[in-house]
């Protein structure tokens, strides 16, 4: 609404944006206002007062309690009434809409997974409808993260020992960016994540196509495995290098390891790879990965397998 | 005892002009490495804290050029991995934070001065003093045996979970950063104790220079904040040695109760760091404006107002964290009533500039640098403290930028100002002004092309600690990063003028600022006892419409440097017969 | 004191006008110090009250493990220890250096009796299994999935307190060594009289301790 500060701010998607957007703004144009009154009296006194000789009297000015009450309660004053703007928009960010459509996420290096009431689980995208009120329960399976859409103005930690949550309302269809804001190791700055906000009709069409864990074939499931624990976001699927070996042809590759002993990637090694990550590490890559003992079962590694098996 | 027997005794006060030549200094007694090592001079020690700040502002300094050149590019380079630059900000962070910033101003130019200023020969124990010193040392090692180890990539706030089971080596920076912690504690132990009981007769609390109020303030908060730190990082070393439960989840502990116990040292360690810069703004506006303070009262108390109010305001760093909802209210309100005291000491410094008589030399340009940017860094301090606003910002560049706005905006800035303005007493060296005032711009353009840049794309959305990042920030990132050239720059100039001043510099007068407090009246560069005599003192520091004369008081001593006389408390009342004397 | 012109007594250092000043600054130097104590402990009786505010179960049935006996013995020992080193000041500024030197010794005794004790309530625990730490707690007796939280806060808690008891045992010798060589007396006792006051403040943490730790019911 053509405000001043209006370039620093993304756009407001969110009905709840409004106020802090508001608050933004009054903040930045009356800080604006007080710096340029200190820096415009610093330059004017600078100069008007510069020495003029070595044998410059100065007068005694010690201090003037009026001046000193003045400049204490106005700032006093306009800190109390921003405190009170924020308090009040920070209650609405807290206060769940009681009609909210809850998904549960759950954050965990380096990925996020979204899961919704009938089962289905889409990993780093989160499909909302519009106009509804969403609420989400977080948690996190590891190490500290945090859910982030500039876009929403919404920002919680996730956190591994306790349930946290945010809501927004997406008013229009369309994708926003989503951030994990709590730093947690390598990858950090890859843990992205989408919102696909759909037209309420079409958000349930989707949802009911969804992937829901333990369904489709093997290879199918699989697939939804490796995705949803985000074994892509160090293992990757086009032969690029990143923090372990690409899944692109691993089935049957000849691996040479760091104890200098060479092993055919088989079914065996798969499964001791992800239960044991590092019993055998390939040679020039460090011992990074995190078991997945009681994450993964056996029907699931083998499932698993059959989809690397695909990946040729 | 002493004041039964004060009415009987007599002054002998005369008037000792500070030689402009002086044969005998610091400098001249005790040469040699051995004998520099085991001084217990404050001088001499002071200065080895301060080469060796300089050294690790070089190192975080070289760490930040290295990562900002990496975010030139959002993409990943094969250079600088995705875990090297985790070490690279995380070490940058905790360098500059315990290395440069907390010990910098207090440890060092406080060192040096704060005795000078009270008219003592010394702290009031050198021995410990010294042993400060050693043990910021042995902190030092044990960094770097980390860093020739695994490194660190936590971040340098150590947050749980992840600095539980990191591969790197916190323990070693962990205990590096415990012990260092004893430094801080010893040395503001050392300096409460002498701002009370030191002082040179006349040097009553209402005549304190504000610099040593801002000092006492600092040591307060170091006393009682750096045990916590010092317990917390106990812990944590316990918690990854043995797993007893207190901070990991998977152990049965709380990671948002580290967040707390951490913050609860860390915050007011940002008052650590900034307050004795206040201290130093003070001096500087007040010689260079030749003219008393504006406002000392409000100005020395606020410091004590910011140390006390800084403890209660820990929980606005965890606002998104899972704190209660009760908490996060009291410390969001708490934290708008810390800004006041902030905002009255700049409106005084301002109102000191009112009919002065204002030099523009490079430490007065530093100040004024000061104000501006420590300015901006309150102004969006007040934007993170407002809760709904934070919710937004909270760990983006926003955040970044602000405390770089704060932290060397503000602390750095005021060190400059403090080191060019001390730099002819604490060397009898003057430096090239020309190229002192080319380097100050130069810095200050560097710092806001690297930073401001920084508060947009926090508020667009950009995360801090972020090795990629989407194509959206690449023009604000690189703005940032060429803005840290210049700033290198920048510093480059200043390291070149000060090493060219200590071999080629002209010599120093006495007081080459004309200034009235007391380090001032002491011979450049200070004679070993740095006074030759028993000061005493009149005026305050700031009487600037008292001739000088009245400010060279003092009582002579012995060859050895004892008082002739006797021991005179502070606030004796012989000293009130001085106050109208005039010397010919 | 404040008349005693020139000349100037050996034990006052270069730095300060007079005995008084020096004396004034330990002291006060000190007490800063034992402020500094004060919040360290600090730290770790706000993790203690924060656990069991959480879990009142976990102390009740921890704390059963804990030997009361020992325990109180402990208290007796510090306080007394407590005593005598107060009575060491006494006879320093009586210039009794014969009761100096031996209050000296019967503190350091009872310090060391104190850490005896110690050592034997740490070592029954660890045979039976109580360690620090969630992977080497082996022990079956108590059934709660935290009980090596309680542990590992009672051995950070005591722990550090027995470092600062072995540090005062340190400083005391030292202490006792120079007061041999005669160098403390009506006129000076700074030393004395500071590594008291630590001394007290050890003893005061114990008192705190004994009874978090061992009396909950």
């Amino acid at each position: 609404m053509g405000r001043l500060f209006d370039f620093m701010l993304p756009e407001a998607k969110s009905p709840t944006a409004d106020s802090t957007d508001a608050l933004f703004h009054f903040i930045n144009e009356v800080s604006l206002v007080l710096l340029l009154g200190i820096t415009i009296a610093i330059i004017y006194f600078a100069v008007k007062y510069r020495r003029r000789s070595k044998d410059d009297k100065t007068p005694v000015i010690t201090h003037n309690n009026a001046l000193e009450v003045t400049w204490s309660v106005i700032p006093l004053m306009l800190t109390l009434v921003i405190f009170w703007w924020g308090y009040t928009g920070w209650l609405n960010l807290r206060a769940v809409p009681d009609d909210a459509y809850e998904v549960k996420v759950t954050g965990f290096k380096w990925a996020w997974n979204f899961e919704y009431e009938n089962g289905a689980v889409s990993p780093n995208e989160l499909h909302v409808p519009a106009g509804r009120p969403i609420k989400l329960v977080m948690i996190s399976r590891d190490v500290l993260h945090s859910f982030y859409v500039p876009e929403y103005r919404v920002k919680h930690d996730v956190i591994p020992n306790r349930y946290t949550y945010v809501w927004f309302e997406a008013e229009e269809p369309g994708e926003s960016q989503v951030y994990c804001t709590e730093y947690c190791g390598t990858s950090h700055s890859m843990m992205l994540a989408k919102v696909i906000v759909h037209e309420p009709e079409e958000f349930n069409t989707w949802l009911a196509t969804a992937n829901i864990p333990g369904s489709g074939t093997p290879v199918e499931q699989g697939k939804a495995l490796v995705e949803t624990n985000a074994c892509q976001s160090c293992h990757s699927l086009d032969g690029s290098d990143l923090i372990g070996p690409s899944f692109k042809g691993i089935w049957g590759r000849e691996e040479l390891m760091s104890d200098g002993t060479t092993i055919t990637v088989d079914e065996n090694y798969i499964r001791e790879s992800i239960l044991n990550p590092g019993a055998k590490i390939v040679d020039g890559y460090q011992n990074q990965m995190a078991s997945y003992q009681g994450l993964l079962d056996d029907d699931q590694i083998d499932a698993i397998i059959e989809y690397l098996k695909t990946l040729e | 005892m002493a004041t039964a027997e004060a009415t009987t005794k007599t002054l002998k006060v005369q008037r000792f002009k500070p030689s402009e030549n002086p044969t005998n200094t610091y400098l001249t007694d005790e040469k040699g490495v051995w004998a520099w090592m085991t001084t217990v001079d404050h001088k001499k020690i002071g200065i080895m804290y301060l080469v060796a700040v300089a050294f690790f502002f070089a190192l975080g300094g070289f760490l930040a050029i290295a990562l900002r050149t990496k975010l030139l590019t959002g993409a990943s380079i094969d250079f600088i991995d995705a875990d090297a630059y985790n070490q690279l900000f995380t070490l940058h962070g905790a360098i500059m934070v315990f290395f440069v910033l907390v010990p910098s101003i207090p440890a060092a130019l406080g060192n040096f001065i704060m005795p000078m200023q009270l008219g003592a020969k010394d702290v009031a124990f050198p021995r410990l003093n010294l042993a400060s010193f050693y043990i910021y040392v042995v902190g030092a090692i044990f960094t770097f045996i980390a860093l020739a180890l695994n490194g660190l990539d936590t971040g340098w706030t150590f947050y749980t979970p992840y600095s539980t089971e990191s591969g790197s080596s916190v323990i070693w920076v962990t205990t590096g950063v415990f012990i260092l912690g004893f430094s801080s504690i010893l040395t503001g132990t050392n300096f409460i104790t002498t701002i009370h009981k030191l002082r040179a007769p006349g040097i009553t609390w209402s005549k304190l220079p504000l610099n040593i109020w801002a000092l006492y303030a600092t040591s307060v908060i170091q006393v009682l904040a750096t045990p916590v730190l010092a317990i917390t990082l106990l812990l944590l070393i316990m918690e990854r040695w043995l797993g007893i439960g207190i901070f990991d989840p998977a152990m049965g502990g709380d990671p948002v109760l580290f967040q707390h116990f951490f913050w609860f040292y860390s915050h007011p360690a940002v008052y650590i760091m900034i307050v004795p810069g206040f201290g130093i703004i003070s001096e500087v506006i007040s010689t260079f404006s030749k003219k008393t303070v504006f406002g000392y009262w409000a100005i020395a108390l606020s410091s004590l107002a910011i140390a006390f109010i800084g403890f209660l305001v820990w929980g606005h760093h965890m606002f998104t964290s899972g704190q209660s909802a009760v908490a996060t209210t009291v410390f969001s309100f708490l934290t708008f009533l810390v800004g006041i005291p902030t905002g009255i000491k700049i409106f005084n410094w301002v109102a000191t500039l009112y009919k002065g008589s204002i030099k523009m030399d490079t430490p007065m340009l530093y100040v004024f640098i000061f104000l501006f940017l420590f300015s901006i860094g309150g102004f969006t301090g007040i934007m993170l403290g407002t809760l709904s606003v934070n919710i937004h910002l909270h760990d983006t560049y926003y955040v970044v930028a602000h405390f770089h706005y704060v932290m060397m905006g503000g602390t750095l800035i005021a060190l400059l100002a403090g080191l060019h303005y001390w730099w002819p007493k604490m060397t009898g060296k003057m430096y090239n002004e020309r190229l002192g005032k080319v380097s100050a711009v130069l810095i200050f353009i560097g710092f806001n092309v690297t930073f401001l840049p920084q508060f947009v794309m926090g508020s667009q959305g950009m995360p801090r600690r972020y090795y990629n990042y989407i194509d959206q920030f690449a023009p604000f990132h690189q703005t940032s990063t060429i803005g840290s050239y210049i700033l290198g720059v920048g510093f480059l100039i200043m390291l070149y003028y000060l090493l060219h001043s200590l071999f080629r510099g002209e010599k120093a007068p006495a007081n080459p600022w004309g200034s009235r407090a007391l380090e001032w009246q002491a011979t450049s560069p200070p004679d070993f006892h740095n006074f030759g005599h028993t000061p005493v003192v009149i005026h305050g520091p700031y009487d600037y419409h008292q001739p000088m004369e009245e400010f060279q008081l003092g009582i002579a001593v012995d060859t050895n440097g004892h008082g002739k006389d006797t021991h005179v408390e502070p606030d004796d009342p012989e000293l009130d017969k001085w106050k109208n004397y005039s010397l010919g | 004191m404040a008349n005693h012109s020139s000349t100037h007594p050996a034990h006052v250092q270069h730095h300060f006008v007079d005995s008084e000043q020096q004396f004034d600054s330990a002291k006060m130097g000190m007490w800063v110090f034992i402020v500094n104590e004060v919040l360290f402990f600090g730290g770790l009786f706000c993790a203690y009250i924060v656990f069991r505010t959480w879990y009142p179960d976990l102390f009740t049935q921890a704390a059963t493990q804990l030997d009361t006996f020992w325990g109180a013995v402990n208290t007796v020992v510090l306080i007394g220890s407590s005593l005598t080193v107060a009575m060491a000041i006494r006879s320093a500024q009586k210039n009794q250096q014969r009761g100096l030197e031996i209050n000296l010794l019967i503190t350091i005794a009872l310090a060391c009796v104190f850490l005896v004790i110690k050592y034997f309530e740490y070592s029954h625990k660890i045979h039976i299994g109580i360690l620090p730490g969630a992977e080497n707690y082996t022990f079956e007796g108590i059934d709660h999935p935290l009980a090596h939280v309680f542990f590992g806060i009672y051995y950070i808690m005591t722990g550090v307190h027995g470092l600062h008891v072995i540090v005062g045992i340190g400083l005391m010798l030292w202490i006792y060594f120079r007061a041999r060589k005669g160098e403390f007396g009506s006129e000076y006792y700074t030393p004395v009289e500071i590594t008291g006051l630590y001394w007290h403040l050890v003893d005061l943490i114990w008192i705190f301790l004994f009874p978090l730790l061992y009396l909950i019911e």
